[in-house]
C-alpha cells in the first residue's frame, strides 16, 4: 500500500533523528566525564512557574527554564543514573525497531544495582517521569522514543479511520467502541470518511455507555469519545487532530465539580506537565456544555443529586477560577462562584434522577440547539 | 532529796570514759564496715589512700599490690562471707620503728586532721579502725613490715588493739630481710609472671615501703561498690601510680563483673599503658612518670570559719602564743593582713594590743559576724593539686576502652572560704554500651566515691547539664544515655562530705556550677568531635551512593556512545573519590585521620583504631566491587581493622601523635 511505504519511511527518518539525539546527549556527558567534570543533565523543568500561559495562543507553553541534574549530588544521583539507563533502552528499542509500553521500559530498565540490594527503578511512577524528562530533554515525543501507554479511552461515530493500514468503521462498533490507542500521530492513523459534524465528549465509560446505547451519535450525526477521567494523551491528540484536520467542534459533558473543570481546561489548554506538547494536544475551542451549576435549578433536579463539596474541592475551585485563561472569563467566573454558593457538585450520571435518558434525548440536545456551552 | 543524791551518786559510778575505739567498734557502720563486702572493700580503700599520700609525700612514684588471699578456700558454696588475708605493699617512705603504734594502733591519730592540706584521707581513723575490724572479727591482729630506712632490715610488728584504752598492744616485733614479702611473689602463675617482668613487687622498686595485713571476716564479690571498681577508680584518677591487684582465687557467686575495660589478655602487658590481666592479676600500669604537684597547707580562711571552731581557736592561740588578738587574726588565717586584722579589732571594739586571752566569747561572736560581711580576698589555691588535662586524659585512656575522649580542669575556686578545683573528662564511644545510661565515676581528691552517687553534687550536675546540646540522648531529668563514662574530680583542702562515710560530695551552689562548667567544656569537645564523626560517615554514605551507580552510568554511556566503560567507570571514580574526601579521613591506609585535619581541640584523645572499628559496626551494606576489574571499594575499614587485630596493645595514635612523639595531647 502506497501509505504504507511512505509512513515506513517518515519512520525511519524520524528514527534516525531520534537516535541522533540520544548519542548526542550521551557523548556529552561521556566527554564531560572523561576530561573530568562535572556530569550533569540539564533537564527542561516542568513545573508550573516554568509554564507560560500563551494568551493569543490560548495554550500553555513550557518555558525556557531548565533544572540541572548532577551525578554527584545525593538529592540527583539516582535520576541522573535512571536517565542514563532509559537513554540506552530507548535507543535498544529503536534499534530493534520494537515499541515497547511504558511498564515495558520499566522493567526493560529494572534490575539491580552490581553489587547491592538496591534496584535501579522500584515503581513504574519512578520509571514514567523519567521518560517525560527524555522526551523534554531530547526534544522527541513519546512515540519518537518508541514508548506507548496502555490504550485509555473509546470512541464511536460517524468516521471512518486507516490505524495501521487497517479500515476501522466507526459506525460499526458495538457496545464496546474503538479503543484509543496511545499513539494516534498521522503515519499511524489516518482520518477516513467523516460524515460528523461535531465530537461529544464525555468524562467516564459509563456516560459513553449510555450515549452509545441510546445511538446518539447517530441521531446527531456526530462522534462520541471518552478519556476515561482525565483523558490520556492519545484521546487528547485526536481529539485535537479531529478538531484541527476535520474542523469538527469538540463539545464535552464533564461533571460539575473542580475535576470536571480540570479536565475541560486540560483538554482545552493543555497541562503542566504535558506543556512541552501542548501545540498537539491542546484544543482553544473545545466547549464546556454541562453539566452547570445552574442546571439543579434549572433541571428541576431533586436533592439526591447533590454531593457536598469538600474542603479540598473549594481550595481546587477556587485555584481554578484563578487560571489566567478562567480569570478574566465572565461565564466561567459565575459558573464556579455558583458552584461554590451551591456548595454541592453533580455528576453526570445523576441526571439518570430525571429519565434513564434524560441526559441524552432531552439535557445534551437541548443546550446543543440553544448552543449553550462555555468555551 | 538525800535519794536522789544517791540515785546520782549511783549513776556517776556508772559514768565514765568512753574510748574512742570503743566506741566506733560498737558503731562501725560510720566507718565503712558495715557488712562483710564493704569491710574488705573499706580496708583495701583506706590502705591505699594511705600508701598513696605517703608515696606523694615522700615525692615517690606509688608502686602499690593489693593481695587478698582466701584464707578458708574449702569454705561451703552457701557461707555469706570468708575469713581474707588483705595486704598492701607501697613504696612509700616507711614508718619509723616508735611511729608504727601510734599509726596503726590508734584511731583519731594522724597528720592530717589538723590542717588545710589537700590530701585523701581527711580524718585519720581508717587504718587502724580496719585493723580493729580484723582484731573483732578474726581475733588477729594486724601485720606490719615497714622499711624506713633503704640499707636496713625492716620491722616486723604485730599489733592488737586495745579498744578501751585506744592504744595498740605489741604482740611480735622483729626485724626481718624479707622487704617487699617475697612470698607474694610465689602466690600463682599470674604473680610468677608479672614478678618476671619486673612489674609486681621489684624489690629494686622498694627500697623503703610498707606493707600492711589484716586478717578479717569480709566478702569478695566484683561488680558495683567492689574491690575491682574501687582500684579500677583509683588507677583513673592516679595515673602515675602503678597497681597491681591478686584477687582470692575464689569469688563469691552470683558475680556481676562489668569493668569499664575489657581486659586485654596478653602476656606482653608490659609496654602498653592500659589495664591488662595476666592469670587472675590485674595490672594497672603507670600512664604517666610524674608525680602531682606538692601541695602547701594553707591556714582557714575567714570565711571557712566556724563560730565553734573560732571560739576554740583563740582560746587555744591565748594558751600557747599568749598574743593579742591583732596577731592571731595574721597569723591564723590567711588573706588577713595587717590593716584587715587592726580592722577587725576595730569594729568588735578592741585595740591591737588587747590580748587574746581577755577576749570573751560575746566578742569573738561579734568578731565571726564580721568574717561573714567583710570583703577579704578568697584564699590561695596553690593548695590544690588537681589532676590535669593530660593525666585526666592518661587516666581515663588506660581505664576505659572507648574512642573518644575529653577531659577538663577548671580554675580553682572558693566554696565558704575553701579553695576547690573541679575537673571532668568523658570517655565516648568504643566497647562502651550504646544504648544504657552514661556511667558517673566520681572522685574526692583521687578517692573514688562508689556509693550514694544520687546524692552527690556531681551526680546533679551531670543530670543538669543538657547533654542534648551535644548530640547525645537524655531523658528528662536523668542521666544521658550513650556509650559514654563522665569523670568528676574535686579536688579540695577539704571536700564538703554529706556525711561520715565519705561518699557523696555535699551540694554547694559554687561547687555544682563548676562541675556544670568543666562537663560543659568536655560536652562541647564531644559534640564537635561527634558533628566531625557524623560528616565523616556522611560523606562515606555518599560515596557509597556514588560508587553503586558510576558502574550502571559507565555501562549505559558504553551502550549509546561506544566509549570505553572502564575509561568512564574510572574517570567518575575519580571525581567521587574527591567530592567526597572527608571521607577518607578514616580510610587512608593506615586507617588514621589524616593529619591535616586533626582534631583542633585542646584536651581531647581520638583513639582511630576504634573509631574504625565503630565504622564497620554502623555501617551494614557490605563493600561493594562495582565490578571484577574495578578496584575493591575504599569504604572498607579493612586495613584498619587488620591493622588493629595483628597488635591488640597498641591502641592506635591520636590525632596529634607525630607532632609530639608522644600519645597524647598537651
Amino acid at each position: 500500500m502506497a501509505i504504507n511505504t511512505n509512513t515506513t519511511k517518515r519512520s525511519r527518518e524520524r528514527d534516525q533523528a531520534t537516535q541522533k539525539k540520544i548519542h548526542a546527549l550521551a557523548e556529552q556527558i561521556a566527554r564531560k566525564i572523561l576530561a573530568g567534570r562535572d556530569p550533569v543533565l540539564e533537564i527542561p523543568t516542568r513545573t508550573r512557574s516554568n509554564t507560560n500561559w500563551n494568551k493569543k495562543r490560548g495554550i500553555l507553553e513550557m518555558g525556557d527554564a531548565t533544572s540541572e541534574r548532577p551525578l554527584f549530588d545525593l538529592k540527583t544521583a539516582k535520576q541522573f543514573m535512571q536517565t542514563m539507563l532509559h537513554a540506552s533502552t530507548i535507543k535498544e528499542l529503536i534499534e530493534a525497531e520494537k515499541t515497547s509500553s511504558l511498564r515495558g521500559v520499566f522493567y526493560k530498565a529494572k534490575h539491580t544495582v552490581a553489587g547491592t540490594k538496591e534496584n535501579t527503578f522500584d515503581t513504574q511512577d519512578e520509571s514514567d517521569p523519567i521518560l517525560e524528562d527524555l522526551e523534554v530533554s531530547l526534544g522527541a515525543l513519546r512515540e519518537e522514543l518508541h514508548v506507548f501507554a496502555e490504550n485509555r479511552g473509546a470512541m464511536v461515530g460517524n468516521i471512518t479511520l486507516i490505524d495501521k493500514g487497517d479500515q476501522i468503521d466507526c459506525r460499526r462498533m458495538g457496545s464496546g467502541g474503538y479503543a484509543l490507542p496511545s499513539i494516534v500521530e498521522p503515519d499511524v492513523i489516518q482520518f477516513g470518511k467523516c460524515e460528523a459534524k461535531f465530537v461529544l465528549h464525555v468524562e467516564k465509560g459509563t456516560v459513553w455507555n449510555r450515549f452509545n446505547e441510546d445511538r446518539f451519535w447517530e441521531k446527531h450525526n456526530c462522534i462520541l469519545t471518552h478519556g476515561a477521567g482525565q483523558p490520556p494523551r492519545g484521546c487528547r491528540r485526536l481529539l485535537q487532530r479531529l478538531n484541527k484536520e476535520l474542523g469538527l467542534p469538540i463539545i464535552c459533558v464533564l461533571d460539575a465539580d473542580p475535576w470536571g473543570h480540570y479536565i475541560y481546561s486540560v483538554i482545552k489548554q493543555g497541562s503542566i506537565s504535558l506543556a512541552f506538547e501542548s501545540t498537539r494536544l491542546a484544543i482553544p475551542d473545545a466547549k464546556f456544555l454541562g453539566i452547570r451549576a445552574k442546571d439543579y435549578k434549572e433541571c428541576d433536579l431533586g436533592d439526591a443529586v447533590k454531593i457536598d463539596l469538600t474542603e479540598n474541592d473549594i481550595k481546587r475551585a477556587k485555584e481554578i477560577a484563578a487560571y489566567p485563561w478562567f480569570e478574566g472569563h465572565k461565564g466561567w467566573q459565575k459558573e464556579i462562584d455558583l458552584l461554590l454558593k451551591n456548595g454541592f457538585k453533580m455528576e453526570v450520571e445523576s441526571l439518570i434522577t430525571k429519565d434513564i435518558s434524560y441526559v441524552t434525548e432531552q439535557y445534551v440536545p437541548q443546550r446543543l440547539k440553544a448552543k449553550d456551552w462555555l468555551d | 532529796m538525800s535519794q536522789s543524791e544517791n540515785a546520782a551518786e549511783a549513776m556517776a559510778r556508772k559514768q565514765r570514759d568512753i574510748s574512742v575505739s570503743e566506741f566506733f567498734a560498737k558503731n562501725r557502720h560510720l566507718l565503712g564496715f558495715d557488712n562483710p563486702r564493704k569491710a574488705l572493700l573499706t580496708t583495701v580503700k583506706e590502705a591505699v589512700d594511705n600508701s598513696l599520700d605517703a608515696c606523694e609525700e615522700a615525692k615517690i612514684l606509688p608502686d602499690i599490690a593489693v593481695v587478698i588471699e582466701d584464707l578458708q578456700p574449702d569454705r561451703p558454696a552457701t557461707a555469706k562471707s570468708s575469713r581474707y588475708r588483705v595486704t598492701i605493699v607501697d613504696n612509700g617512705p616507711g614508718i619509723v620503728r616508735k611511729q608504727v603504734e601510734n599509726i596503726f594502733g590508734r584511731l583519731l591519730y594522724g597528720s592530717k586532721f589538723h590542717r588545710l592540706k589537700m590530701s585523701r584521707g581527711q580524718q585519720g581513723i581508717g587504718i587502724s579502725a580496719a585493723g580493729m575490724y580484723g582484731l573483732i572479727t578474726t581475733g588477729r591482729p594486724m601485720a606490719i613490715v615497714t622499711k624506713p630506712k633503704a640499707n636496713a632490715s625492716a620491722h616486723h610488728i604485730e599489733l592488737a588493739m586495745n579498744t578501751k584504752t585506744n592504744r595498740a598492744e605489741v604482740t611480735e616485733d622483729k626485724e626481718t630481710k624479707d622487704f617487699p614479702p617475697d612470698r607474694f611473689r610465689q602466690l600463682g602463675p599470674g604473680t610468677r609472671a608479672l614478678a618476671e617482668q619486673g612489674v609486681f613487687l621489684p624489690a629494686a622498686a622498694f627500697p623503703t615501703g610498707t606493707a600492711v595485713s589484716v586478717e578479717l571476716e569480709g566478702r569478695y564479690q566484683k561488680g558495683k561498690g567492689s574491690v575491682d571498681e574501687f582500684l579500677e577508680l583509683t588507677a583513673i584518677a592516679n595515673p602515675h601510680a602503678r597497681i597491681v591487684f591478686v584477687p582470692p582465687t575464689r569469688v563469691s557467686a552470683d558475680d556481676d563483673d562489668t569493668p569499664l575495660a575489657t581486659r586485654s589478655q596478653a602476656a606482653s602487658a608490659t609496654t602498653a599503658t592500659v589495664t591488662t590481666e595476666t592469670n587472675g592479676v590485674t595490672l594497672f600500669p603507670r600512664a604517666v612518670e610524674e608525680l602531682p604537684p606538692e601541695t602547701k597547707e594553707i591556714q582557714p580562711h575567714p570565711k571557712g570559719v566556724e563560730l565553734g571552731t573560732l571560739l576554740q581557736m583563740v582560746r587555744e592561740y591565748a594558751d600557747t602564743e599568749k598574743g593579742s588578738l591583732y596577731n592571731f587574726l595574721q597569723e591564723r588565717f590567711c588573706r588577713v593582713s595587717p590593716q584587715t586584722a587592726a580592722a577587725f579589732c576595730d569594729k568588735v571594739g578592741v585595740t591591737s594590743r588587747t590580748w587574746a586571752s581577755s577576749v570573751e566569747p560575746p566578742t569573738v561572736e561579734k568578731l565571726f559576724k564580721e568574717f561573714e560581711t567583710a570583703k577579704l580576698a578568697p584564699p590561695p589555691t596553690d593548695c590544690l593539686a588537681p589532676i590535669g588535662v593530660r593525666q585526666l586524659l592518661a587516666g581515663m585512656l588506660k581505664g576505659v576502652r572507648a574512642e573518644f575522649y575529653a577531659a577538663s580542669s577548671r580554675e580553682a575556686d572558693v566554696y565558704r572560704g575553701r579553695p576547690f578545683t573541679i575537673e571532668a573528662a568523658i570517655a565516648f564511644g568504643g566497647d562502651l554500651a550504646a544504648d544504657e545510661s552514661a556511667r558517673v565515676i566520681r572522685f574526692a581528691n583521687r578517692v573514688p566515691l562508689l556509693f550514694q552517687q544520687g546524692a552527690c553534687s556531681s551526680f546533679k550536675a551531670v543530670v543538669e547539664t543538657s547533654w542534648k546540646n551535644y548530640g547525645l540522648a537524655q531523658p528528662r531529668g536523668g542521666l544521658p544515655v550513650g556509650p559514654l563514662v563522665i569523670m568528676i574530680h574535686m579536688a579540695s583542702v577539704w571536700v564538703p562530705f554529706t556525711s561520715e562515710s565519705k561518699e557523696a560530695i555535699a551540694d554547694y551552689d559554687e561547687i555544682r556550677k563548676e562541675m556544670k562548667l568543666a562537663l560543659m567544656e568536655c560536652g562541647r569537645k564531644l559534640g564537635t568531635y561527634l558533628k566531625k564523626r557524623q560528616r565523616m560517615k556522611r560523606e562515606g554514605e555518599r560515596r557509597d551512593v556514588f560508587e553503586r551507580y558510576i558502574g550502571e552510568i559507565a555501562k549505559a554511556l558504553n551502550a549509546i556512545t561506544g566509549e570505553d566503560a572502564k575509561r568512564i567507570f574510572d574517570a567518575l571514580l575519580k571525581q567521587a573519590k574527591s567530592k567526597t574526601a572527608v571521607a577518607d579521613q578514616v580510610l587512608d591506609e593506615d586507617g588514621k585521620v589524616v593529619k591535616d585535619e586533626p582534631i583542633d581541640e585542646e584536651g581531647v584523645i581520638v583513639v582511630t583504631e576504634a573509631m574504625a572499628r565503630g565504622a564497620t559496626e554502623e555501617s551494614d551494606s557490605a563493600p561493594i566491587d562495582m565490578d571484577a576489574e574495578a578496584e575493591p571499594s575504599p569504604s572498607s575499614s579493612a586495613p584498619a581493622a587488620s591493622k588493629a587485630a595483628k597488635s591488640p596493645q597498641k591502641r592506635g595514635a591520636r590525632s596529634r601523635s607525630d607532632d609530639t612523639g608522644g600519645l597524647f595531647v598537651d
